[in-house]
């Protein structure tokens, strides 16, 4: 009312009311508590740990990872409706890209010349990659009815690590991927040409600017996060334009009726090739930054199972919502990496703590606490994930269009609600 | 068309090889249809349980493996072991053994999907395939605590005898075992579907489950058998497994379960005949490659068969028998 009238002090109950109306909208409030999550994370880590911050704030930026993996599998999936059940295969491409031209690796190959291309080159070469590979794979495909899309993504996730496996020393055609070692001591990224010219580093011709080392993952864990924390921004920016074009309404469109969608004028195999290779490319950017963090890739790091871990943040965290997904990314990661790898840990210094050191010990059929600890590790997880998608399956956050549709219901399962019957 | 020119590379390739050394090709082929006959009673599951709620069900790779673990405590409480002559009162006791297995396999399966997933039939799509993946973690999880993460041995209670055939060739008692029981566990499941009731509320559930519903159909019976029915036969796999390969691991199911799928969707997904097929057939490629058959050779192995399944989705998307079905 205020506003209306010209009247623009901002009075104690203006605020409270815009505040009010701000976080009236969910997906407003939660993208307010992770920005200031993510602003406090790093001191808050530092003054928990008492200066020792920087492994987890390490682990936070890989979580970052799964967050770029989450937004861009919700594209395909939670916008489009397209399952993908080898998401990981992207994210390979995109890490291997990076690893390949950013090491000595290609020494070892038929081209006998090692590459060292900047990081923010390869991080464009990387989405470029794997969006191409991403259109190879769905240009066939897309045509089939939609469960066939993800038996196909699930075979190309199975090739890829394996293919990257077999291409190491040793394969006929040349030793291009390291094979099972993968490729280590990958570069880390460098500051622009602009900033690094010739007057970079004291002690070289021309050199006036100190040498530091920026970037150095080891080193310094806290210039990964807030490169992590942009890229971030940036993706879920674009995201959620692409979520309200034209686009977007069309991978909607494609998504709740593929028949009516092609009858109001979409065409639908080119729209749902974007949404796959977009989606790919999500994966690409973010294989990229990986490569680059953990300055090694290996074919272990992309199984079948981290696609899996993926699609299980987007459904969990609410497919279609970005907001939802990112909360699930974290969610997941959070569980999965951090809780349980480091429960035996936990529990065992607990039974130290409390005076039962005995539990510790192996006798019998016994084997300690860390040990069996860590054997429920799956029994946990699985748990989790079932009793959550059981008690909520529209997922966390669910986008608020799909939200109303499970619990109104459209006319025809009204009609045959089979568990009306049931009871 | 499209499968007489696979048939026809296949044939291409493999000629050479079968004509240098046949006695080996022979004893390729054997192992191949031992491998892929386990693969096709894991398939039929899928194909079941796909057609008729359109769910992939993740957990029954680790279905199959719990009936390989179930059976090595029965195998002990039986008073049997290793070494033993293996009598008629041998034989008896294994195939009393695996029919308990099959049948607290189907139970637990109908208890899953009564727990996790017929709660979410109206759920979003994609809600009861994480909770499959769940299921899966749960299964794998148990018998993680049971036995431990390392390989375990299972028990060797078949005859090592081998029927000589062509040259270096033999044929395995073992083999026949796992080839007939495969066949005749088919046969009656073709039987079951084809000419009992329940079978018949089967496919017209997995045709149209609403109309299935109005003509009196209850459905919520007919998944649970389903259910039943595919984990009776996966268990029926993993003791066969174990019998054959006398070593099993909690996650030996996941691998095999997406070999089996494979082989379902191959095969076309929904048709038992096709799944049979399917699982036959990857197991032979699997066989071929290992033995350096396919260029790559072994390490490439599991590479030509999701290659394979690729092609033949993308130049034959209903796999090999399947029909044309219209969306649903």
């Amino acid at each position: 009312m205020n506003r209306r009238n010209g009247r623009a002090a901002l009075t104690t109950d203006t605020a409270m009311r815009w505040a009010s109306g701000w976080f009236q909208s969910r997906n407003r409030t939660i993208y307010t508590l992770l920005i200031i999550g993510a602003l406090l994370y790093p001191s808050l880590m530092d003054i928990v740990t008492g200066g020792e911050g920087n492994h987890w704030i390490g682990t936070a930026a890989f979580a970052g990872v799964f967050v770029l993996l989450a937004i861009g599998l919700n594209t395909v999936v939670g916008f489009a409706g397209l399952l993908d059940l080898g998401y990981a295969a992207f994210f390979a491409i995109g890490a291997y890209t990076y690893g390949m031209f950013a090491s000595g690796q290609l020494l070892a190959s038929p081209l006998h010349h090692e590459f060292h291309i900047p990081f923010w080159v390869m991080l464009l070469v990387g989405v470029f990659v794997a969006a191409c590979f991403g259109i190879i794979l769905g240009a066939p495909t897309l045509r089939l009815r939609g469960d066939y899309l993800a038996i196909v993504t699930l075979g190309f996730g199975e090739i890829v690590p394996r293919l990257v496996q077999y291409l190491g020393a040793g394969s006929p055609i040349g030793n291009w991927t390291g094979g099972v070692n993968g490729i280590a001591a990958i570069d880390p990224p460098k500051l622009p040409i602009i900033l690094t010219g010739p007057w970079f580093g004291l002690g070289t011709p021309f050199g006036v600017v100190k040498n530091f080392d920026f970037f150095n993952p080891l080193a310094y864990p806290l210039d990964f996060y807030w490169l992590m924390a942009i890229l971030i921004v940036v993706c879920i920016v674009l995201a959620t334009n692409l979520q309200n074009s034209r686009i977007g309404r069309a991978w909607m469109a494609v998504r709740e009726d593929e028949v009516a969608a092609a009858a109001s004028g979409v065409n639908t195999v080119a729209i749902k090739l974007t949404a796959f290779a977009i989606g790919a490319s999500f994966a690409g950017f973010a294989g990229a930054f990986y490569g680059a963090q953990l300055s090694l890739v290996s074919s272990d790091n992309f199984e079948f199972i981290v696609s899996v871990t993926i699609l299980i943040m987007v459904v969990l965290g609410g497919m279609g919502n970005i907001p939802g997904v990112i909360v699930g990314a974290l969610l997941i990661y959070t569980t999965q990496y951090v809780v349980l790898t480091n429960l035996p840990d936990w529990t065992t210094s607990l039974a130290t703590a409390v005076g039962l050191t005995g539990l510790n010990q192996a006798h019998g059929d016994w084997v300690g606490l860390h040990d069996e600890v860590q054997r429920l590790n799956y029994l946990i997880f699985g748990v989790i994930l079932v009793a959550v998608m059981v008690l909520r399956p529209q997922g966390l956050f669910p986008s608020r269009v799909r939200e109303q549709e499970l619990e109104k219901g459209t006319e025809e399962q009204a009609v045959f609600d089979l568990r009306a019957e049931e009871t | 068309m499209f499968l007489a020119a696979i048939f026809l590379i296949l044939a291409v390739v493999l000629t050479p090889k079968a004509a240098t050394n046949f006695p080996f090709f022979l004893q390729i082929v054997i192992y191949g249809i031992a491998d892929g006959a386990i693969f096709a009673l894991i398939a039929l599951g899928y194909t079941m349980v796909y057609g008729i709620i359109e769910l992939i069900n993740f957990a029954h790779g680790d279905i199959f493996t719990l009936g390989a673990f179930m059976s090595m405590p029965l195998i002990s409480a039986f008073g049997l072991s290793e070494g033993q002559s293996s009598g008629v009162v041998v034989w008896l006791l294994l195939l009393v053994i695996t029919v308990i297995v099959m049948v607290i396999n189907g139970g637990v399966n109908v208890l899953i999907e009564r727990v996790a997933y017929r709660p979410l039939r109206h759920a979003p799509r994609l809600a009861p395939l994480i909770t499959a993946v769940g299921v899966s973690f749960i299964l794998e999880g148990i018998m993680y605590v049971w036995r431990g993460a390392s390989n375990v041995h299972y028990p060797d209670l078949l005859p090592d005898t081998r029927i000589p055939l062509i040259g270096s060739a033999s044929l395995g008692v073992k083999d026949i075992i796992v080839i007939v029981t495969a066949i005749v566990l088919v046969v009656l499941l073709t039987i079951f579907i084809g000419g009992t009731r329940l079978g018949k509320a089967m496919r017209a559930t997995a045709q149209d489950r609403e109309a299935a519903q109005l003509m009196g159909i209850d459905i919520n019976r007919t998944i649970s058998a389903t259910f039943f029915i595919g984990a009776v036969l996966a268990g029926a796999g993993g003791v066969i497994f174990g019998l054959y390969f006398n070593s099993v691991r909690f996650d030996l199911g996941f691998e095999a379960g997406l070999f089996a799928f494979t082989a379902a969707v191959f095969g076309g997904i929904g048709n038992l005949q096709g799944a049979a097929l399917g699982g036959l057939f990857i197991g032979l490629v699997q066989a071929f490659a290992t033995a350096n058959f396919l260029p790559g050779g072994a390490a490439v192995s599991d590479i030509w068969v999701f290659m394979i399944l690729i092609i033949v989705l993308v130049f034959r998307p209903t796999g090999l028998l399947g029909m044309q079905v219209p969306e649903k």
